[in-house]
């Protein structure tokens, strides 16, 4: 299948109607399902409506979105108007949320055609998608491969191209590590430049839904429509929303990239690793970019600070879930507090669970200040790190992962997979917007480079990338093994 | 002993503001609706969604803290309170911990005495349990309804300086009646929409340091708050003089039963963990926000009876009776206005308007009768165009089903009757059946001329004018 854009101007020029469209992406969905499984649920119903609705509007010659007739997929914790969303765990297994998130609402708007619900690492908590509490999916470019997470079931199925674009979200790495794992691109916008009303919250301080797409202009795209200011989320900004697509350039002539002296011993632990970045940044200069060399002296802080704030959130953001009012309840025998206990005992699967243990911990009277509160100042001076790079720099390059896609179950250590978010986890706490671009391979396998800009400057920030994807095309390189 | 002792009570007065829609969503905030039908995703804590502040219940709690003399903060910011309860859909409660809208303030008592606050916050209100077929033990399922749940909520916190528990009630009105001047709350304790939960300690007179205090839950009414205050100062005495030691804990008030009972102690006290909402940014408020609230805010009770004082010349008591409500309060005005008599105005209104409503189950605001007319009852009294005693009758009429005091009084005949010819009449039939009372009155009981007097008066059926009757019996019996 080819790219979002691609699709949209054939069935803009009736090359191909919306629903052909959709019937080849249901087909290949549903070839590579059995080995990927990519989707908790698909819904071919409502997108082959949804592509008819579109050709009769073009048929009529009405105006049609922006995305007319291009097959999405969204991770399963956008809550979709009578739809099983089920974020990946047991205790909502069973939950139709009675109304839409705004970024679905949003993609309705655009005319694009939701075609299924994504797998993920339940609750958002996970860098391989392993811990979905249904089944893992696998990587499309090494079936023992994990797809990275948590939004993997999103970065499988546009990795393996069954569709062009997926929604994924991004609270540590969410979006930019599977996007890495999976050779395609993700984008995490700035905290607030996305409503997150209807997005199942992991920790709602950091949260942050994007796009995951075959290119970059496709990532331009559906970040245009799906950003922008939502009454119903007090934390979404009133920033207006340029076209990205607009801007994206060719070449990189008058560009300073900032590289990130701190990261530089962390990444030579895998030289084949360091050689990867080290020819992706030769890469960037010869589009004529300058460098800089930038500090983020708090960053080696990033991991210990994130494992504080998302937890503590995440204590509070779960709480809800007790089987009263909605989801799976396991009856307590006429015991409200033990219907509680048995309904989150079965319904939370491990590493949820440790996360919470983690939080209720972190914000007890006594601890506190020691923690939570320590950890919000040292999410100030991560973000001051940052203001005072980019005060040097346009944007800054930098690794995304610190390893190819790794194999199904070589993780069993916790911190291990918490250690997968290391390079991503600073751009999180510091709320600025940050990608990741196919930036080559090792042992044969994606890896992306992360490119990051300050607030609000993701049409910066995906103008570089596309200069750089365009001159290096590494996506085209490597073919997924199903098809 | 008792007598060396000393109350220290403070009060947690939550009140229900009445916004159209609740805190963070846009349900109707409405009492006594359906269970369940003012419920929405955000107030039911549904995945996903998010909460919105609603300015309106900010402008109200900051209306109330400029009405009680509080500092209001123009950087504030919502924190959440979790724990598990069913009846709170997101097993956290959005509240303000460390950052209120408000510090500061006072409520003055009628007898000048002030206490202090220490702040108001803003806060959701939480659903409600409902045991099916009774009590919670042998109900056979408890229901929930969440149409509470999410509906604005203002925590009024007094310092510990309420000194007994007559002085709790005076609080507790001059609070209701601030919330129902400025508008911003029905107040009303049996429908919920004003809570109060009493920390109570004692300690010896003249000391400073606080004794260990208990917190008194379940009061549902101003006279269930004085009953459980006197019964848990009185156990807290009966714990002193036995040599027991008072422990800290939450205690319930069982109204059937009288008296105190502990729900829970210290060490089983919940730990909140209180932490700001990532889900709300802080809030500010800019000065010129804050003046033009300040400024709509009307004159508050206490102005009002010093002016009432002072401007009609009425007494204390009625300028204290006649302010408890701002409607109350604005009807003496018109009536005032329309009789031109504040004081007649005043006395109707303290006596016999206050009977007759009562004897029909009404209020000044339930009972059809404008103050235009009471004020033309008044003015016909002065003119003479009808006695006193009839135009108590009029006044119940209207006071039951309104009207115009002329066509009532004409309609009914009660016109003051002042020809002599007619009473004549009257004065002599009562003269020739009062035998007994005419000859005590000549054998020089002067009193018993007020009977006659009264008799005529009733023969006459109110209407006859009194000074004529009064000349004419004297005429007569010398």
């Amino acid at each position: 299948m080819e790219t979002g854009h691609e699709i949209r101007e054939a069935i803009a020029r009736r090359d191909r109607s919306a629903e052909e469209v959709t019937r080849a992406a249901l087909d290949a969905i549903g070839r590579v399902e059995p080995s990927l499984r990519a989707y908790i649920t698909l819904l071919p119903e409502r997108a082959l409506a949804k592509a008819r609705e579109v050709d009769a509007k073009i048929a009529k010659g009405e105006p049609v979105g922006k995305l007319a007739g291009v097959p999405t997929a969204v991770k399963d914790l956008f809550c979709l108007k009578d739809a099983l969303t089920t974020c990946g765990s047991k205790i909502l297994a069973n939950f139709k949320p009675p109304f839409s998130s705004t970024v679905v609402e949003r993609l309705d708007s655009a005319d694009a055609v939701i075609v299924g619900k994504t797998n993920m690492d339940e609750f958002a908590m996970g860098s391989s998608c392993e811990n979905s509490a249904f089944f893992p999916t696998r990587n499309p470019y090494d079936l023992e491969g994990v797809p990275g997470g948590s939004s993997g079931g999103s970065a499988s199925t546009v990795g393996a191209r069954s569709v062009p674009l997926a929604v994924g979200t991004d609270t540590g790495g969410s979006i930019r590590e599977p996007a890495s794992f999976c050779n395609i691109v993700g984008v995490k916008p700035t905290y607030g430049r996305v409503s997150r009303y209807g997005m199942i919250a992991f920790a709602s301080s950091l949260d942050q839904a994007g796009p995951m797409t075959a290119d970059v202009r496709d990532a331009a795209d559906l970040l245009g429509a799906i950003a922008g200011f939502d009454p119903m989320d007090s934390t979404s900004v009133d920033v207006p929303v340029p076209d990205y697509g607009v801007g994206l350039r060719d070449d990189l002539k008058g560009v300073r990239i900032g590289i990130v002296r701190d990261f530089e011993d962390s990444i030579a632990v895998d030289p084949k690793m360091a050689k990867l970045y080290k020819d992706a940044y030769e890469d960037l200069r010869k589009l004529g970019a300058t460098f800089v060399d930038v500090t983020l002296p708090h960053a080696k802080y990033g991991l210990a600070t994130y494992y504080l704030i998302a937890p503590a959130e995440c204590s509070s953001n779960l709480a809800r879930y007790d089987g009263t009012r909605y989801g799976v309840r396991v009856d307590g025998d006429a015991d409200v507090y033990a219907m509680f206990d048995k309904t989150r005992t079965a319904g939370f699967g491990d590493e949820v669970k440790r996360r919470i243990v983690l939080g209720t911990y972190a914000l007890c009277s006594g601890y506190y200040d020691a923690y939570y509160v320590r950890a919000q100042k040292v999410r100030t001076l991560m973000k001051h790190d940052f203001d005072t790079a980019f005060a040097a720099c346009d944007v800054i390059a930098c690794p995304a992962v610190s390893c190819p896609p790794f194999e199904l179950g070589a993780k069993s250590d916790p911190v291990a997979m918490y250690l997968m978010d290391y390079f991503t986890i600073p751009m999180s706490l510091a709320g600025i917007p940050a990608m990741s671009v196919p930036g080559g391979f090792v042992d044969g396998l994606p890896v992306g480079l992360q490119i990051c800009a300050p607030a609000f400057e993701e049409a910066r920030m995906l103008a570089v990338a596309h200069a750089y994807e365009q001159a290096t095309r590494h996506a085209a390189k490597l073919q997924p093994v199903v098809s | 002993m008792s007598a060396a002792l000393e109350t220290v009570i403070g009060l947690e007065v939550h009140v229900e503001l009445s916004t159209k829609s609740k805190m963070f969503c846009g349900c109707l905030n409405e009492f006594g609706a359906d269970p369940n039908t003012h419920v929405c995703p955000v107030c039911l804590g549904m995945p996903g969604t998010l909460p919105v502040i609603n300015k309106r219940a900010v402008e109200f709690l900051c209306k109330a803290g400029f009405a009680l003399e509080c500092t209001v903060a123009p950087f504030s910011k919502f924190d959440r309170k979790n724990y598990f309860y069913p009846d709170m859909p997101k097993n956290y409660q959005i509240s303000q911990y460390d950052m209120p809208l408000t510090t500061g303030g006072r409520v003055v008592l009628p007898s000048g005495k002030a206490i202090r606050l220490n702040r108001i916050h803003l806060e959701e209100d939480t659903g409600k349990n409902v045991h099916a077929g009774g009590h919670m033990t042998t109900s056979e399922a408890t229901l929930i309804d969440y149409n509470r749940a999410g509906v604005p909520l203002m925590e009024i916190v007094s310092e510990p300086e309420i000194g007994s528990p007559d002085e709790a009630e005076q609080y507790l009105m001059v609070l209701r009646d601030v919330m129902l001047y400025i508008g911003v709350s029905d107040v009303k304790m049996h429908e919920g929409s004003l809570r109060c939960d009493a920390n109570v300690s004692i300690r010896p007179l003249g000391t400073k340091e606080l004794g260990t205090k208990t917190e008194i839950k379940n009061m549902n009414s101003f006279k269930s708050v004085v009953a459980a205050l006197e019964h848990e100062i009185s156990r807290q005495h009966a714990c002193v003089a036995s040599g027991e030691r008072i422990v800290q804990e939450t205690r319930g008030w069982d109204e059937v039963r009288g008296l105190t009972y502990s729900m829970r102690s210290k060490e089983q006290a919940h730990d909140y963990r209180y932490f700001p909402d990532p889900d709300l940014p802080p809030l500010s408020l800019d000065e010129a926000t804050l003046a033009s609230w300040r400024s709509e805010l009307p004159e508050l009770p206490a102005q009002r009876r010093e002016r009432f004082i002072t401007q009609y010349g009425i007494p204390q008591y009625d300028a204290n009776v006649l302010t408890q409500s701002r409607f109350d309060a604005d009807y003496f005005e018109a009536v005032a206005s329309a009789s031109g008599d504040p004081k007649q105005a005043s006395n109707w209104l303290m006596g016999d308007v206050r009977k007759s409503l009562e004897a029909h189950g009404l209020t000044l605001s339930t009972s059809k009768m404008t103050p235009a007319a009471l004020g033309e009852l008044i003015s016909m009294v002065k003119g003479g165009a009808i006695t006193g005693r009839a135009a108590k009758e009029v006044c119940d009429v209207l006071v039951a089903a309104g009207g115009d005091p002329k066509a009532i009084v004409e309609q009914r005949g009660l016109a003051q009757v002042s020809d002599e010819s007619a009473i004549v009449a009257i004065v002599d039939k009562v003269i020739a059946a009062q035998a007994e009372s005419v000859a005590a009155y000549k054998g020089g009981k002067a009193k018993a001329l007020d009977f006659i007097v009264g008799q005529v008066m009733r023969e006459s059926r109110g209407r006859a004018n009194v000074d004529v009757v009064k000349r004419l019996l004297m005429e007569r019996l010398g």
